[in-house]
């Protein structure tokens, strides 16, 4: 019985794994193809059919690349910063609750690697540690402009992570729990936190543009003010790590804001699926549904990255801490009297 | 009416620095608008041309390399008059005349014919005026894509006869000079 769990528990450890890289790497593709359709053109069409080759020949790419290392004190953290960027954008993905249960070989299989009772915390935990990845590699780059830039991202970091954790205490508030399977299980239905948080949710959103380092709030990468930002030193794979990171995060937290907020894995008729026509087709829907729309979401992220321009750094801070932050707090209040009126 | 209030574009904008409404001051309808435009250029017709499978088509005044004519029998119509080189504004274009011999009839149409003829190409800024001036019809430019191959070397860029004289077997099948190249 106790191999059968880490049986089951590797396979979804590694299909987690490997569906996190394959969306990374297709994101890629999809924001330059995206960017190309927003702007009316084409775009990268050439490697294999539409382009469908393109991440493995920019894979290609960077590795071929010279590897440059710049004159600096520090060349084991120059190269540590990637990494943990890398591994921090990579292990949130353990605790989301893929799908409900499938029922296979006589028994309940959940599609979680990790359930967690403190996920949310645990998500929160290491998006924060991610951005050491971004401030030891500017830091470690030797160069004032990398140095600049990755203060801008840690400063943005701390000043949207509070806005971002107010607004979650709103949602836990109202489900009691901070485990992400609890909170997706809640949503059955219709019953999508969207509807009865929406300005929770929109705070959410504002805030995870600025936790990924997306535009509009893209000030770790700067190329008009700074350069390139902290990666300005960094070239081939290591530099794909950061972009690479990047994406994983992005990736990461589209699924987190479909969990959170979008109802996870549920979709209308899923109850009626799961009597009708079985446990395990209702789940594997679930899941696709859950694929769908963490897809929205990262398109949503590339739809706003060539719409909105970036913001200045003073506009930046202003929004976080003058406005999200209250916003949130009064979201709180608002929602602990409406859960004391209706108790 | 006052100068201020003149639009010949009829585009002119009054510049307000009203205060921004509440909603306005979200952004958020503002936003929403700019996602709406963009994603309406989604669907739009994409304007790239595929290069080396489509190429862009010509403008009907295009001019490309320049082309020294032969007549029906393959004979140069060249005469060395002299008169596309003063008429060329960038002095792109130099000749020598001389005298044809009486067994050289078969290749020379006039009495007199360039032995040398040198464009410049570093010169030559393809406005056509030599092709107007041409009192023979014997230069042209023509639609050929191919300008001025580049060179590292500045001799490489003196078209002579070799490159500027009509191939022969395009005389005889009287191809027009539009398909050339």
């Amino acid at each position: 019985m106790n191999e059968a769990i880490i049986i089951e528990k590797s396979v979804i450890i590694i299909a987690v794994f490997a569906l996190t890289m394959l969306m990374a790497m297709y994101s890629t593709l999809a924001e330059r193809k995206i960017a190309a359709w927003l702007q009316d053109r084409v775009g990268p069409n050439r490697a294999g059919k539409g382009g469908i080759l393109q991440p493995l020949a920019d894979g290609l790419k960077l590795f071929a690349k010279e590897e440059f290392v710049p004159n600096t004190e520090n060349k084991f953290l120059f190269f540590v910063g990637p990494a943990i960027s890398m591994s921090m954008a990579l292990m949130t993905s353990a605790v989301i609750p893929w799908g409900d249960k499938l029922h296979l070989f006589g028994r309940d299989i959940i599609l979680q690697a990790t359930d967690i009772d403190v996920a949310i915390l645990y998500v929160f935990g290491v998006l924060s540690v991610s951005i050491y990845g971004i401030m030891i590699g500017g830091w470690a780059s030797n160069n004032k402009f990398s140095l600049m830039s990755a203060m801008r991202a840690a400063s943005q970091m701390i000043s949207y992570e509070v806005a971002m954790g107010l607004s979650i205490i709103a949602l836990i508030m109202m489900t009691g729990t901070l485990s992400l399977r609890e909170i997706a299980a809640g949503q059955e239905g219709m019953n999508w936190n969207v509807f009865y948080q929406p300005v929770g949710f929109l705070i959410f959103l504002v805030c995870s543009f600025a936790e990924t380092n997306r535009t509009p709030f893209d000030l770790a990468e700067c190329e008009a003010e700074l350069i390139g930002g902290y990666h300005t030193e960094y070239s081939s794979m290591k530099m794909g790590f950061y972009l690479f990171a990047e994406y994983a995060s992005m990736f990461i937290s589209s699924t987190i804001l479909a969990v959170l907020y979008f109802g996870a894995y549920n979709y209308p008729g899923m109850s009626w699926m799961e009597e009708n026509v079985g446990v395990n087709i209702a789940n594997i829907i679930g899941m696709f549904a859950l694929f769908a729309k963490l897809c929205f979401f990262i398109f949503f992220y590339m739809w706003v990255r060539w719409t909105v321009p970036r913001f200045r750094y003073d506009q930046l801070m202003r929004l976080g801490w003058k406005i999200l932050i209250p916003l949130s707090i009064a979201n709180i209040i608002i929602t602990g009297i409406v859960i004391l009126l209706t108790e | 009416m006052s100068i201020e209030t003149i639009s010949l574009s009829g585009r002119k904008k009054e510049v307000s620095n009203k205060k921004m409404t509440f909603l306005e001051s979200l952004y958020l309808v503002a936003i929403f608008k700019g996602l709406m435009i963009t994603i309406r250029h989604l669907f739009k017709r994409k304007v790239t041309i595929k290069y080396p499978e489509e190429t862009r088509s010509l403008s009907p005044v295009y001019r490309g390399q320049h082309m020294l004519m032969r007549d029906d029998e393959g004979r140069e119509r060249c005469t060395a008059c002299g008169l596309c080189a003063l008429s060329c504004p960038a002095e792109a274009i130099t000749m020598k005349a001389e005298e044809r011999k009486p067994e050289e009839k078969h290749l020379y149409r006039e009495e007199k014919y360039a032995s040398i003829y040198e464009i410049n190409m570093l010169r030559c800024i393809f406005c056509g005026l030599c092709e107007e001036a041409c009192p023979k019809e014997a230069i042209f430019l023509t639609k050929s894509r191919v300008m001025v191959k580049s060179a590292t070397n500045r001799e490489d860029f003196i078209y002579g006869k070799d490159k500027l004289v009509m191939p022969l077997d395009m005389a005889i099948k009287n191809t027009p000079t539009n398909a050339a190249n």
